[in-house]
């Protein structure tokens, strides 16, 4: 695994595709976020809302994404996360997560980041200013 | 329907970033990374302690809004933004509150369609806010007509 600081605009961290969506996955992120929308668990509660099952949480999708940059606490920190909503993730769904520098100051990369699912649609997308710190 | 409580803000609300919680928290995005729940780690990291994950902060409590009762379902979460000063130590206290930073109306092809955006504030015990939490939520017509405002 190279250093964060030595990538360059346009070089992209190793891309993170998840297991297939499961039911479990998502009692497991209610359970933990305290979110309990049924939309998200229960499928009469899914089907209720008008949708064809049930869906992720956006947040559960949005905490996946930050996994890319997890390695990389050594160097510095998340200090800016923006992220839009932008497609729903289903049960069963492969979702991949990429990140890809888009500039750099001395003390910050600025990233691209989404999360696509198997149809290469971005359901989430944002992006990742990265605090680097200095070694003391 | 919520132009009233903008700029209304909930008391704070002392939270711990409890180690159990960070845990189950990292375990349920996938992300069981030692800096996160390897005590050892933690102690041997530049932040000498574990740390908890960005999108935490979704645990805690911020307090209640007087006035701004949003229904259960149906809301469309469109947007998320963190903003830390630096990671959340795993053991700290914060004091959490929330605030009603805007809300607008857009005519959409579905009908009217709301926009409430709340900004969310973590700050460390003399008072320096570590981080905050600007969330934009979408209230669609059909909602708004359930809601009967």
């Amino acid at each position: 695994m190279s250093k964060l600081v030595e990538l360059q605009t346009g070089d992209r961290l190793e891309q993170i595709t998840l297991s297939p969506v499961s039911r479990m996955d998502l009692i497991k992120y209610a359970g933990s976020s305290l979110d309990f929308n049924p939309i998200h668990t229960v499928d009469e509660e899914a089907a209720k809302a008008g949708l064809p099952g049930i869906i992720a949480h956006g947040m559960w999708t949005m905490g996946n994404l930050a996994k890319l940059f997890t390695p990389y606490y050594e160097e510095g920190f998340i200090q800016d996360y923006q992220i839009r909503f932008a497609g729903m993730v289903f049960l069963n769904d492969t979702v991949t997560l990429q990140a890809e520098v888009t500039d750099r100051a001395s003390d910050n990369l600025l990233f691209d980041v989404k999360a696509v699912n198997q149809h290469d649609k971005s359901v989430i997308k944002g992006s990742i200013k990265f605090k680097l710190l200095k070694d003391e | 329907m919520f132009r009233q409580v903008i700029g209304e803000e909930s008391k704070k609300i002392k939270n711990v970033v409890e180690k159990g919680i960070v845990k189950r928290f990292s375990e349920s995005i996938g992300d069981l990374h030692p800096i996160y729940v390897d005590e050892e780690v933690g102690r041997q990291s530049r932040y000498g302690r574990n740390i908890a994950p960005p999108t935490f902060p979704r645990v805690f409590d911020y307090g209640e809004i007087e006035g701004l009762h949003l229904p259960n379902k149906g809301l469309i979460h469109g947007e998320q933004i963190y903003h830390y000063e630096r990671p959340l130590l795993v053991g700290e206290e914060l004091y959490c509150y929330t605030q009603v930073k805007d809300y607008y109306e857009k005519e959409g092809k579905n009908g009217l369609m709301c926009f409430l955006v709340t900004k969310r504030y973590g700050e460390d015990v003399q008072g320096n806010v570590i981080f905050t939490e600007e969330a934009t939520i979408i209230i669609t017509e059909k909602v708004r007509k359930a809601m009967e405002v």
